[in-house]
């Protein structure tokens, strides 16, 4: 049968290895759910009894319960609340649409051999390895207004300079393209590893069939590929409503107001460790995980859906 | 599939179009790190310059890198070996006896915003007086870590045969043993891979190291973020500091492609 052979027969178990084999999967698996679990579950209730309290201050500060004012608070605030929901919306929807295109285009490209695909590979990847922070420094110096090569390269067709990561029309589109530039490698190469184990079978049938190459696509390589499709769509929309390193990093300390690029992520950020609101930073983070769940619900639907 | 002379030109077009604009910038930041700050300036100097050793030197001088290079090294290693410890066992019962309800456990951890955990975790860490220790960072990037190994490594265990197993304890192994004995060896690749990306992702993570780090344990991500003053900015250091969290982390990559691409592209062909 195998070949692995041990001393002779089954060995007499002791009476622990016997309970603990008997245990194994809840052995196996407890450590790191507690672990998961203990950091998760103790904060998410702690934020949600700070957001009914008045805490702000220090961590540490005596705090009273004031009830649903702060979710009164924070959803009747235009200034900052939704602007910043609309941003984050606006963002997460703008990077995974280009993410989505410029990805399947990449991975379509790559998809049969050809010479020279082992140094594509190796730039594909560079962006996904690359620190965040680094990277928001880079496009920093890269859009830099004065020192920055695309104002001087806009310059010899003789646009005038962008104020890029400080203007008010043009600080979110620009992170927005430091997202989509980090991260369309990884959406290229999930689709990459969906179209590669497609199988040939259907692609030869409708070459036999004399299907043009639109149609192919169309009819067969996209139905094929939707499930791949919707997987990459989860994952970059989770970490997209969530960027936090590159938009902090763009902007930084002292860059502008601020408020071009607030997501909720950054605006719960900075009500919580700028200006010590725990309360009202708590209420913002409440409602920002009641979106991000509900996303996702609608997400593994439309997965569901799509998988019928 | 169409492989015209059109295609082919095509596709060469594009794809160094594609490879020029992934590259060119991470070009463009090492080149600026080996540059004076005049040079910086100089649009005639922008590939032909001399160069100099100068930004790196105060980077180092000044900001303390040597200490920040060997945090972000321990806590990446530390995090990631902690993780493995308490990942892959996860994985494998998750994967052996379809615990898909407790995977959800654990990957809830990739769904939250950490943001969110922010403030609890200072508040209950700082009562612990574990606030700026080097525990507190491990405890931090192993919840970055921890999801990603488990992820890997359920989908490398569903690929690998449950007869396998059994036939170990035909021959005299406890079902422990043969997880030990057997199901270990057989996925090294598995575990290289699931290893190399919590080490990539940990060595990244900006977040949780700007709350919870002192002056002394600080992380690469943010020294550099603290490079940049409320003054002017020093573009040819803050571009060394840069090239140096960057590129020690590419170089890896580099060598380890090919598990790399299989991680990040884990269970995306199951749909």
């Amino acid at each position: 049968m195998t070949s692995v052979t041990l001393s002779g027969g089954p060995r007499p178990q002791s009476a622990y290895s016997r309970w603990a084999n008997r245990h194994r999967r809840w052995l196996f698996a407890a450590p790191a759910m507690v672990f998961i679990a203990l950091l998760i579950i103790f904060p998410i209730i702690w934020t949600l009894w700070l957001s009914l309290t008045d805490a702000s201050g220090s961590v540490r500060a005596e705090a009273s319960f004031i009830g649903i004012d702060n979710y009164v608070t924070v959803l009747t605030d235009t200034t900052r609340f939704w602007p910043a929901v609309g941003r984050t919306a606006l963002f997460t929807g703008v990077v995974l649409f280009f993410e989505m295109i410029f990805g399947l285009g990449i991975a379509l490209l790559l998809w049969r051999p050809f010479r020279g695909e082992k140094w594509v590979r190796v730039a594909i990847l560079l962006p996904l390895v690359a620190t965040p922070v680094a990277v928001g420094m880079m496009w920093r110096l890269i859009f830099d207004p004065t020192i920055g090569p695309v104002n001087k390269i806009l310059g010899v067709v003789g646009i005038p300079p962008q104020p890029w990561l400080a203007g008010e029309l043009t600080a979110l589109p620009t992170t927005m393209f430091m997202d989509i530039w980090q991260w369309t490698p990884m959406v290229a190469l999930i689709i990459l590893a969906g179209l590669t184990s497609l199988s040939d079978e259907p692609f030869e049938a409708a070459r036999v069939d004399g299907a043009s190459a639109w149609q192919t696509f169309r009819y067969i390589t996209l139905p094929m590929l939707s499930s791949t499709l919707i997987v990459a769509l989860m994952l970059r929309g989770i970490d997209a409503l969530k960027t936090f390193d590159i938009l902090l990093a763009a902007k930084g300390k002292g860059g502008g107001s601020f408020n071009e690029v607030e997501t909720l992520n950054l605006y719960g950020y900075g009500l919580s460790f700028d200006y010590n609101e725990y309360g009202l930073s708590s209420t913002v983070l409440i409602l920002f995980f009641i979106i991000i769940v509900a996303s996702i619900f609608l997400l593994t639907r439309k997965r569901e859906e799509a998988a019928k | 599939m169409i492989t015209t002379t059109g295609y082919k030109i095509f596709r060469f077009t594009a794809l160094a179009l594609i490879v020029a604009m992934l590259v060119l910038p991470i070009v463009w930041m090492v080149l600026a790190a080996f540059k004076t700050n005049v040079d910086i300036y100089d649009a005639a100097k922008t590939v032909i310059f001399t160069p100099t050793m100068e930004n790196f030197g105060k980077v180092f001088a000044q900001g303390n890198f040597g200490q920040y290079i060997f945090n972000s090294a321990l806590i990446a290693v530390a995090a990631t070996g902690l993780s493995m410890v308490l990942g892959v066992p996860a994985a494998f019962a998750m994967s052996r006896f379809v615990m898909n309800k407790s995977a959800l456990v654990v990957l809830m951890a990739r769904v939250i915003p950490g943001v969110s955990l922010l403030v609890p975790w200072y508040y209950l860490f700082s009562q612990m007086r574990l606030v700026g220790t080097y525990w507190v960072l491990i405890l931090s990037h192993m919840f970055v870590a921890l999801p990603l190994i488990v992820y890997i490594m359920m989908g490398f265990f569903d690929g690998l045969p449950v007869e396998l197993e059994e036939s170990g304890q035909v021959d005299g192994l406890t079902p422990i043993g043969s997880f030990w004995h057997l199901m270990l060896p057989l996925s090294t690749p598995g575990m290289a891979t699931a290893g190399i990306l919590a080490f990539i992702f940990s060595w990244n993570n900006f977040m949780f190291a700007l709350v919870l780090s002192s002056s002394s344990t600080k992380t690469l991500p943010v020294a550099i973020y603290d490079f940049i003053g409320y003054a002017a900015i020093d573009w040819g250091a803050l571009m060394a500091a840069s090239t140096v969290v960057t590129v020690p982390i590419m170089v890896i990559a580099l060598f380890t492609q090919k598990y790399i691409v299989s991680g990040l592209t884990a269970g995306a062909t199951k749909g």
